[in-house]
């Protein structure tokens, strides 16, 4: 192989690799718009959306429950020794507060969806293509888009600002447990105090983005899981890009979010 | 266009699947190379061939499942070029495919797997209508004690003989069989063979059955097709088509008797 050849590889590749993510982005955006055409149109798969109600709402609360209350508690506790620096540790409850709602919550309850939720749509979407289940609902006239995309998704964007809201409430009763445990306030002082500080465009915009959050874990693992090829590899591979890129886009979704809603707030 | 549901010269035979002049490939892998195809009613047709010479690529075309690159494909009257949305729905209704992995849904019993097409699919039905219907096919399939266990407790046979059944509880008129007897022992694979006569007899199905088994093509087809390198190389009777010296049609013969003495 001579050194020219050698040089024009990486090139051709880099084109390679742009034109596939253009071409994945484009394929994205009509499955997108292809919820949209279904979710309206009935019958409804109402069975199938509780259901999935079910398996991501309830069966995530262990995992929620854990991390919310040690993501307040931790917080708290790591926060106290810069606040006592300047006697200011009477903003614990509001600091905390106003972190875990704008931004802990529906981040970290989001990022676990995506690791929990979406690795179990993208693998389980993924076998059923390989498997030839999809293409065995085609071919008994039921709409497979409909039975197991929209329900996902759609139980994805109902779940996720519930557990938000869920893991909210346990992150400040960790913070308030820290709390007490230091300066022996009682819990009405701390909420009393941990709610003066917040807004209720703080509690609306969290809710709105965490919709936004479940809409993406849900599209993104559908979409991954729905499109699988090349037999168990491609089913490992849906479900780990069905993560990754889930969250990668919660975070671009939070930036920019955090600067539109702070507009607002100024 | 010309309908291919149409009653032919005598009256009495009708063409149910035409498919004429078709081409289909994969990037730079020609599959497909002009196949010609006509099953008339009631007709098992069994398509022949080995592993990557286009078979369940034909019957996905046929399906609908894929689309061909050229040509014209006509099923129960319908261009499967241009048919889509509703109308495939009603069309499929119509296909009954049975897969070679039998794609039976991992998280439904048996009962469910039947019952998911039909509550969809006939809504007014009742319960107990529906019920009947699941035993009924489940009965046909000598399968019936297996009604609430999961596909993962099924052996490959039942498994196909329950991919089956789902495809029969909504009575279609055409059956597509991909690989029927693949990975079968021999007893189990003959009595899916009689399942599918059986099934030819009872629901008066027109039948497509792909495979590279030569007992199932024996004991199964009215007629029998060689697909080679994308193209039909004969047809006929099972007899009609090994009785030649063309060597690429004996070498396939002489491979399935050793193989499947």
């Amino acid at each position: 192989m001579n050194s020219e050849t050698k040089q024009a590889r990486p090139r051709k590749g880099f084109l390679s690799s742009l034109r596939d993510f253009f071409a994945g982005m484009y394929r994205l955006h009509v499955f997108i718009l292809q919820f949209f055409k279904n979710v309206f149109i009935p019958p409804y798969e109402w069975k199938e959306i509780i259901n999935q109600c079910y398996e991501i709402g309830c069966k995530t609360l262990p995992l929620i429950s854990l991390t919310g209350f040690i993501t307040g508690l931790v917080f708290t506790k790591q926060s106290r020794p810069s606040l006592s620096e300047f006697g200011a540790t009477s903003w614990l409850p509001s600091l905390v507060t106003i972190a875990i709602v704008r931004a802990l919550a529906p981040l970290v309850t989001s990022l676990i969806v995506a690791g929990k939720v979406g690795s179990n749509i993208g693998a389980e979407l993924g076998s059923m293509r390989v498997s030839q289940q999809i293409d065995a609902m085609e071919m008994t006239a039921v709409n497979p888009f409909k039975f197991l995309v929209v329900t996902r998704v759609l139980a994805c964007t109902l779940m996720v600002p519930l557990l938000v809201m869920y893991s909210g409430c346990v992150g400040i009763l960790g913070a308030y447990l820290n709390v007490h445990t230091n300066e022996l306030t009682s819990f009405r002082a701390f909420i009393h105090s941990a709610f003066a500080s917040i807004s209720f465009l703080d509690l609306y915009s969290s809710v709105l983005k965490s919709a936004a959050y479940g809409f993406t874990v849900g599209v993104v693992s559908c979409f991954k899981g729905y499109n699988a090829t090349n037999g168990t590899v491609g089913v490992g591979k849906a479900a780990n890009q069905a993560v990754v890129i889930s969250m990668f886009a919660i975070f671009l979704e939070e930036t920019v979010i955090v600067q539109f809603v702070n507009s607002f707030l100024r | 266009m010309q309908q291919a549901s149409t009653i032919q010269n005598n009256g009495l035979k009708e063409t149910v699947i035409s498919v004429h002049n078709v081409y289909k490939a994969f990037g730079s892998l020609k599959v497909l190379n002009g196949i010609n195809l006509e099953v008339e009613r009631g007709e098992n047709v069994v398509v022949l061939g080995k592993s990557g010479s286009g078979k369940s690529v034909l019957i996905k075309i046929i399906s609908g499942l894929l689309k061909a690159d050229k040509g014209d494909v006509q099923v129960l009257g319908q261009d499967m070029n241009m048919i889509k949305g509703k109308d495939l729905q009603k069309l499929r209704l119509k296909i009954g495919f049975s897969f070679q992995s039998s794609a039976l849904y991992d998280s439904m019993t048996v009962r469910e797997n039947l019952e998911f097409a039909l509550v969809r699919n006939k809504p007014q039905m009742s319960r107990h209508e529906v019920d009947e219907a699941v035993k009924k096919v489940l009965n046909d399939v000598q399968l019936i004690k297996s009604i609430d266990q999961f596909p993962s407790e099924l052996s490959g046979g039942q498994t196909k003989r329950i991919g089956i059944a789902r495809t029969l509880i909504l009575q279609p008129e055409i059956m597509l069989y991909d690989e029927p007897t693949a990975g079968l022992d021999p007893v189990t694979s003959m009595e899916i063979n009689k399942l599918i006569n059986q099934v030819q007899d009872e629901y008066k199905t027109t039948s497509i059955i792909i495979t590279h088994d030569l007992t199932c093509a024996k004991v199964t087809g009215n007629r029998v097709l060689m697909l080679y390198e994308g193209k039909f190389l004969r047809q006929g009777s099972f007899k009609e088509v090994f009785d030649t010296t063309d060597e690429r049609v004996k070498n396939f013969y002489d491979y399935n008797f050793i193989t499947n003495p």
